[in-house]
């Protein structure tokens, strides 16, 4: 029997008073690695920003059980400490904070939720050391303002970074790829794919399927108008890049398209 | 005038129970320059919010009640400073408690080797050739009245001199104290610092209350660097919420020299604090840089005045406020460049963080330019916590509140982190994550 980690059931939400996605239905298993592709406005970020509890989103209907909880009864910081990781797709910087203490925070926060005992600062540096040097990236980081000044590549690099570090059960990679050229793309998905794990499941959101090459899925969803219109495996993706969207939109409008 | 004079009448009467005290003892050009100082004061009057660099700074509470002078020198133990001084580690210090010189508290051994320091009470009694060339030169009387009432009651405070073409690594600590005894009381702690030519120092003034305890502080720190001086100078301002806080840092500067000055101001139910850097002479660098927080009901003034006289001058302030509460908060920075004053480079910031619906914050750049070939450029923001990265760190497993407590010490450490001394940056930075623990309720690790 596989282990559900999200499930996610007759899902509705609005943004703004605005319906965007209208029971949307999705079960994430342990090991799993699930793409959610879409069109734009077809609700993947509304997606994300209601896994993670962002203001501004109601939720309006179906539920969401995350390791048999009620995910969306948590504050943000507790579905984290639970075990669950965004990756951004646009990385806030703070100028003033060093990654070093930002990093610490979060990763005690999580072990203190954990009942672990909370590393002091020459622990903490050996564990994140070790990550970045998976990661091919400079220690000088961790002194430097989170994300303040980092390129496009460093940003999307430092969000896998704290995956590492912080150890999450489910990690949802919201349009990881976006800005990244190819070779940034290929250290950002050898990061991704070195954290697939049998305990741990993925959710990659994503508009194009080029991330799919480097990260490959087990499961393929096609979002549109906020609903789950066809599920596939990887074939689907080519075929959405090969189509474009508009033949799932049609069948989507026609109601003859089948999850 | 009515609502001033009664005001001035009391000081008017503190002063000349003061000089039946000790007036008599101190030498002829001193007695002349605090009877002068006192006239002006006397005609002068407090400021009134109708004065334009006063207008959101109302120091009407002080006519309310008397402030005598704190004459008697109060034994406070060793043991009860320790918690504010732990930090300086064994270096010296010259301790003054309600304004008098504290012997007994003082550490001048070692005194870095060729820096001379000690009392200002102790100067005025033996030679003071070298004072009388320096006090009041550069915090002029005549349209100040905190300068001038604080001089109208000069008879203590710290003289500093670093002789020429000498470099002294380790800070020098100046504290002044302040314990009222069951009234309150005030104190007008005068310092002189006379930085020789090439030479270099670090002078730390700490001004200290206990919480809720009443009293007025009225200081005046005059810093003269001669040429290529080099000169870092910290204010720690840590008076007790209850107290009056009143501090003029008047600069004045040669040729080639440099003054950094840093502040971190957290106390005073009413706390005011002025610099005024004289740029005299040609390639003159001046940095200022301060954060201000204050939260309850305190207000918190900081007024900046740089005077650019002379060609290739550098400017560079930034100050950063702090508001929680219903506090209220003043930045107004004086930029002059006078028609001397061709390839000025001036810059001002002043950013401020608003933590409550209720703070407030005036700001106000002011540039009077007279030259044509120059650079000036300054920028004033006010804000609140950016929600944004406050939902980034609570994604990532921090609480609500540790997270704004993390982002305010982000906001206000921009410049503590500026701080070259290893000891008085993490001094500084530890103030301030100890003011945002008691603020907003959520103590961090730095």
């Amino acid at each position: 029997m596989p282990t559900p980690i999200l499930e996610i059931r007759h899902l509705s939400a609005t943004a703004a008073g605005k319906e965007i996605l209208r029971g949307m239905n999705l079960t994430v298993n342990a090991r799993e690695v699930h793409a959610v592709m879409g069109p734009n406005a077809s609700g993947k970020s509304t997606l994300t920003h209601v896994l993670t509890g962002r203001e501004g989103y109601e939720v309006t209907g179906g539920d969401v059980r995350y390791q048999g909880k009620d995910l969306l009864a948590m504050p943000p910081e507790d579905r984290a400490r639970e075990g669950l990781f965004l990756a951004f797709q646009y990385p806030v910087e703070i100028p003033g904070m060093k990654m070093m203490q930002f990093l610490k925070a979060a990763l005690n926060a999580i072990r203190k939720h954990r009942g672990l005992e909370e590393l002091d600062a020459l622990d903490f540096l050996t564990i994140v050391k070790e990550k970045m040097q998976l990661l091919g990236m400079d220690p000088d980081l961790l002194n430097r303002p989170v994300n303040a000044g980092f390129s496009g590549g460093e940003k999307k690099r430092n969000e896998i970074l704290q995956m590492a570090v912080l150890d999450p059960t489910l990690a949802v990679l919201d349009e990881t790829d976006s800005g990244l050229d190819i070779d940034a793309l290929k250290i950002v998905a050898s990061g991704v794919n070195s954290l697939r794990r049998q305990d741990r499941a993925m959710i990659v959101i994503t508009h194009y399927q080029r991330l799919l090459n480097y990260i490959v899925p087990d499961y393929v969803h096609v979002l549109i108008d906020g609903r789950i219109v066809k599920t596939g495996g990887r074939e689907l993706a080519l075929s959405v890049e090969a189509q474009g969207y508009g033949w799932l939109e049609k069948q989507a409008r026609e109601g003859t398209a089948m999850p | 005038m009515n609502d001033i004079l009664p005001a001035t009448d009391l000081y008017r009467a503190e002063l000349l129970q003061f000089e039946r005290d000790v007036g008599g003892s101190a030498p002829v050009w001193v007695q002349q320059l605090r009877q002068a100082a006192m006239a002006r004061f006397t005609e002068m009057g407090f400021p009134t919010t109708q004065e334009e660099a006063w207008r959101h700074t109302s120091v009407a509470s002080l006519s309310e009640r008397p402030f005598p002078l704190a004459r008697h020198r109060c034994a406070i133990p060793k043991t009860e400073l320790e918690p504010v001084t732990s930090w300086m580690g064994a270096g010296c210090r010259l301790v003054f408690v309600n304004g008098l010189f504290s012997p007994l508290l003082s550490s001048l051994l070692p005194l870095p080797h060729g820096m001379s320091a000690g009392s200002l009470a102790g100067a005025l009694g033996g030679e003071s050739g070298l004072l009388e060339s320096h006090l009041g030169r550069y915090a002029r009387i005549e349209n100040h009245p905190f300068v001038s009432l604080n001089t109208a009651f000069l008879s203590d405070g710290a003289i500093v001199c670093i002789p020429p073409d000498t470099v002294i690594e380790e800070p020098l600590n100046v504290l002044f104290v302040s314990r009222p005894n069951g009234r309150a009381t005030m104190s007008h702690p005068r310092t002189v610092i006379v930085a020789g030519p090439n030479s270099r120092a670090t002078i730390v003034e700490s001004y200290l209350g206990l919480p809720e305890d009443l009293y007025l502080t009225n200081a005046v720190t005059e810093v003269v660097l001669a040429e290529n001086a080099v000169l870092d100078h910290y204010v720690l301002q840590q008076e007790s919420s209850a107290a009056f806080h009143f501090l003029t840092l008047a600069v004045h500067q040669d040729r080639h020299s440099t003054f950094t000055s840093h502040s971190l101001a957290t106390g005073g139910a009413l706390a005011r604090s002025e610099i005024h850097c004289e740029l005299a002479d040609e390639g003159i660098t001046c940095i200022l840089r301060g954060v201000g927080a204050v939260a309850g009901r305190q207000h918190l003034d900081m007024q900046t005045q740089i005077d650019h006289a002379k060609t290739h001058g550098t400017s560079q302030q930034l100050y950063k406020g702090i508001l929680g509460g219903h506090a209220s908060g003043v930045f107004n920075g004086k930029i002059l460049v006078r028609q001397d004053a061709q390839k000025t480079d001036a810059r001002q910031t002043n950013n401020n963080l608003l933590l409550s619906e209720d703070a407030v914050i005036h700001t106000k750049p002011q540039l009077e330019i007279f030259a044509d070939d120059v650079k000036c450029a300054h920028g004033a923001t006010v804000g609140r916590l950016d929600e944004e990265a406050v939902f980034y760190l609570r994604s990532r497993g921090i609480g609500v509140e540790t997270a704004r407590s993390l982002m305010t010490y982000a906001f206000g450490s921009e410049t503590i982190n500026l701080v070259t001394n290893e000891v008085i940056r993490d001094r500084l930075a530890e103030l301030l994550a100890q003011w945002i623990a008691q603020t907003c309720g959520r103590s961090f690790s730095l």
